[in-house]
C-alpha cells in the first residue's frame, strides 16, 4: 500500500481527492444522516420518553423474541455452516455442486418468498397444514415460525465465509495430525477449527446482524401478534404505522446500535485476521 | 521394523496409479522409491501410512497385516512435501502435538520436545511460528514432529523438494547421519536420482505405477534392468542396431548382446562416464574429433564426432582433460567401457 501512495503523481492527487470527497459525501448522505435522524427522532421528546418506549411491555417482548431468535439461530447455523463447509472443502462426493448451490439459495431468493415457503409448508392451507392441525401443532404465527424463517435466511453466512478458506488451506495439516495419532475430533478441534477461527467469527457477526434485523421473511410468518410474535423490526413497523414516532425510533435506535456494534466488531476481526495473515505470508 | 508391500493396487477413478507393486524393506533400512512425477511413488508411500486405501494388495509392518488399520494406529512418522506444519502452533507445540493427542503428561512432553529441539538444532526457535522460520528450519521441525511420538517407521515424501540446492545437500548429509544414528526403518520418495543414490541402502525404481527395478544404488546405476532405469538414473548416449551373432554393430563399435535374438532390433545405452577418451589409439578404440567442450564443474563434457558422423557425449575429469590438452577440433580416440543393451519392444 505504501508503495502505491508514492506512485501517485501530483495531478493524480487531485483526482484521488475528488473520488475521496465523492465517496465520503455519498456515505454521509445515505448512511450518517439517516443514522443521525434515527437517534434525534428517538430522543426528540427527551431521555425519559425514550427509555419509557423501550421499557414498554410489548417493546420488551419484541426485544426478548429478537434475542431468543438470534440465540437459537447462531449456534444452529454455526454447527450447520461448519459441517457443510467441512464436507464441501475436504471431501469429494456426488451432489457437492448441488449442495453449494443450495447453500446460496437463501441469498438469491427474496426474504418475502422465503417466508411464503414456510406458510405454504406449515400454514393451515399448506402441505403439512392438515397433519399439523390434526396433531394440534401450531407453527405459523408462533415464535417457532419466526425462528425457522430466520434460520433459513441466515443459512449461508458461516458456510460462505468458511468454504473458500478451507479449500485454500487444503488437507495437509489434517493429514499430518492423523499420522501423528490424532483422532478425527482432535484433528478438528486442534487443527481445522483454529485455522479458520477468525473467518468463523466474522461469519457469526454477520449472521447475528441479519438474524436480529431480518424483516421480510419474519413478517410473512409472524402474524404480528403484539407481545408474542413481534420481533424488533416488526415492532418498529407497527409503532410507526400507529404514528408513535418516538416509540418506533427508540426501538429502531437499538437496532442501529446493534449495526454500529457489528461494524466495530467486524473491523476488529478483520484487523486481527489480517495481522494473522501477514504473519503467515 | 520391516515393511512388506505385496501386490498393491490403487486407482483414482479410472486412473490406475499403482499396479501390482511388491517390495520389502528390512528393519533399519533406508529405501528410496525413485521415479518421475506421476509415477505413483507418493501414492505407495501414502498407502503405507494409511492415508490412502488400496483397491487390493496388502501392507505388513513387522509381519503384521495393517491393510485395514487406521492411520492413527499405524504409528508411522510422515514428513510431507510442503511440511504441513500446524500454522497456528509454535515450533514447540508442533513437535509436541503427537504426544499431546496421545495424552502424554505435560512434563514428559516438554522433556521430549527439549530433547528434539536439541537434536535438530532448533534452540531459540521453540516459540516461533512456522511462518517465521526458514525453509531448512521448517524441514527440521517437520522431521522432529514426525519423530517425537517415537514412530515405528519414518516415511519421507519428497523431503527436499522445496529447498535450494545448497540446503538440499546439507540436509541430505544431515538425514544420512541421523539415520546412521537412530537406525529407524525409512522409506523416502523422490524424483532426484542423486538424492536416492546418496542416501539409500536400496532403491526401488517406479514407473507408471510399476516396479522397474529393486536393487542396490550401485546396481541401479551400473546394471540397470530396463531402458527406463538406464535413462532415468543418469545421462546416457543412445544408439540403435540389429543383433547378429550375439553382437550389435554400431559404426566402429561392437556391443555384446547374448540375450537379443538374431535379426531383432535393440537399443544400446552407455553413460558419458563410461566413454573413455584418449589422445592415443588403443585396442578397440575409434578415432573422432572433439566437436564441443563444455565446463560442468568437476567434469568436462565433450561431444565427439566419430568417423561415421555419429556423435557421442563423454564426461572427462577436469584434470585429465587439462593434462591431455583436449580442445575443440583435436583428434582423439574413443572407447566405450560399459554399455547396456535392451531388446526393443513393440
Amino acid at each position: 500500500m505504501r508503495q502505491n501512495h508514492n506512485l501517485i503523481q501530483p495531478k493524480q492527487k487531485w483526482l484521488h481527492g475528488f473520488w475521496l470527497v465523492l465517496a465520503l459525501s455519498f456515505f454521509s448522505l445515505f448512511i450518517l444522516v439517516p443514522l443521525f435522524a434515527v437517534f434525534s427522532n428517538a430522543l426528540s421528546k427527551g431521555w425519559q420518553l425514550y427509555f419509557h418506549s423501550i421499557a414498554e411491555p410489548d417493546a420488551m417482548a419484541s426485544i426478548k423474541l429478537t434475542l431468543l431468535t438470534a440465540a437459537i439461530s447462531i449456534p444452529l447455523n454455526l454447527i450447520f455452516g461448519i459441517a457443510a463447509s467441512w464436507a464441501i472443502a475436504k471431501f469429494d462426493f456426488v451432489g457437492k455442486k448441488f449442495l453449494i448451490t443450495l447453500i446460496d439459495l437463501p441469498f438469491s431468493v427474496s426474504p418475502v418468498i422465503s417466508g411464503m415457503i414456510f406458510v405454504l409448508l406449515f400454514g393451515a392451507q399448506g402441505y403439512l397444514g392438515p397433519w399439523l392441525i390434526a396433531h394440534n401443532v401450531k407453527i405459523i404465527f408462533t415464535p417457532f415460525a419466526i425462528i425457522i424463517a430466520t434460520l433459513f435466511v441466515t443459512f449461508p453466512f458461516v458456510a460462505r465465509e468458511l468454504i473458500p478458506l478451507m479449500e485454500s488451506l487444503g488437507n495437509d495439516q489434517e493429514e499430518a495430525a492423523l499420522t501423528l495419532g490424532a483422532s478425527a475430533w482432535q484433528t478438528f478441534f486442534y487443527v481445522t477449527l483454529p485455522n479458520v477461527k477468525w473467518a468463523l467469527l466474522y461469519g457469526v457477526i454477520l449472521l447475528n446482524a441479519r438474524a436480529m434485523g431480518e424483516f421480510g421473511a419474519v413478517s410473512v410468518v409472524s402474524g404480528h401478534i403484539r407481545g408474542h410474535t413481534n420481533t424488533m423490526p416488526l415492532h418498529v413497523e407497527i409503532l410507526y404505522n400507529e404514528y408513535d414516532f418516538v416509540g418506533a425510533f427508540a426501538v429502531a435506535s437499538l437496532l442501529a446500535l446493534l449495526a454500529l456494534f457489528t461494524i466495530v466488531a467486524k473491523s476488529l476481526v478483520e484487523w486481527k485476521s489480517n495481522i494473522k495473515r501477514e504473519v503467515l505470508a | 521394523m520391516s515393511i512388506l508391500v505385496s501386490k498393491l493396487e490403487k486407482k483414482f477413478n479410472k486412473f490406475t496409479a499403482v499396479r501390482n507393486v511388491t517390495f520389502q524393506v528390512e528393519d533399519g533400512e533406508f529405501v528410496t522409491l525413485l521415479g518421475p512425477s506421476g509415477s505413483g511413488k507418493s501414492t505407495i508411500l501414502r498407502c503405507i501410512a494409511g492415508l490412502e486405501k488400496p483397491e487390493s494388495g496388502h501392507i505388513q509392518i513387522n509381519g503384521e497385516d495393517v491393510t485395514g488399520v487406521s492411520v492413527q494406529d499405524r504409528k508411522v512418522g510422515f514428513v510431507f512435501q510442503h511440511y504441513a506444519l500446524f500454522s497456528h502452533m509454535t515450533v514447540g507445540e508442533n513437535i509436541g502435538f503427537g504426544l499431546k493427542v496421545k495424552g502424554t503428561h505435560k512434563k514428559d512432553r516438554q522433556t521430549r520436545i527439549d530433547e528434539l529441539i536439541d537434536l535438530f538444532e532448533l534452540e531459540g526457535f521453540e516459540n516461533r511460528l512456522p511462518s517465521q522460520l526458514s525453509g531448512g528450519q521448517r524441514q527440521r521441525v517437520a522431521l522432529a514432529r514426525a519423530l517425537a511420538p517415537e514412530p515405528k517407521l519414518l516415511l519421507l515424501d519428497e523431503p527436499f523438494g522445496a529447498l535450494d540446492t545448497r540446503l538440499r545437500k546439507e540436509l541430505r548429509t544431515w538425514i544420512k547421519a541421523l539415520h546412521d544414528r537412530i537406525r529407524l526403518t525409512t522409506v523416502m520418495v523422490t524424483h532426484d536420482q542423486d538424492e536416492a543414490l546418496e542416501l539409500s541402502n536400496r532403491i526401488v525404481v517406479i514407473n507408471k505405477g510399476l516396479v522397474e527395478q529393486d536393487d542396490s544404488p550401485w546396481a541401479i546405476f551400473n546394471k540397470p534392468a530396463s531402458e527406463f532405469v538406464a535413462k532415468f538414473v543418469g545421462e546416457t548416449n543412445q544408439v540403435t542396431g540389429t543383433a547378429y551373432n550375439q553382437l550389435i554393430e554400431w559404426g566402429p563399435f561392437k556391443f555384446w548382446a547374448p540375450h537379443v535374438p538374431d535379426g531383432k532390433k535393440a537399443i544400446v545405452l552407455f553413460r558419458p562416464n563410461d566413454v573413455y577418451v584418449s589422445s592415443r589409439a588403443e585396442e578397440g578404440s575409434a578415432p573422432g574429433t572433439i566437436q564441443s567442450l563444455q565446463f560442468l564443474g568437476a567434469l568436462d563434457c565433450l561431444e565427439i564426432k566419430l568417423e561415421n558422423q555419429f556423435v557421442v557425449t563423454a564426461y572427462v575429469p577436469k584434470g585429465v582433460a587439462e593434462q591431455s590438452r583436449f580442445t575443440v577440433g583435436k583428434n582423439v580416440y574413443v572407447s566405450i567401457t560399459t554399455a547396456h543393451v535392451f531388446e526393443t519392444k513393440h
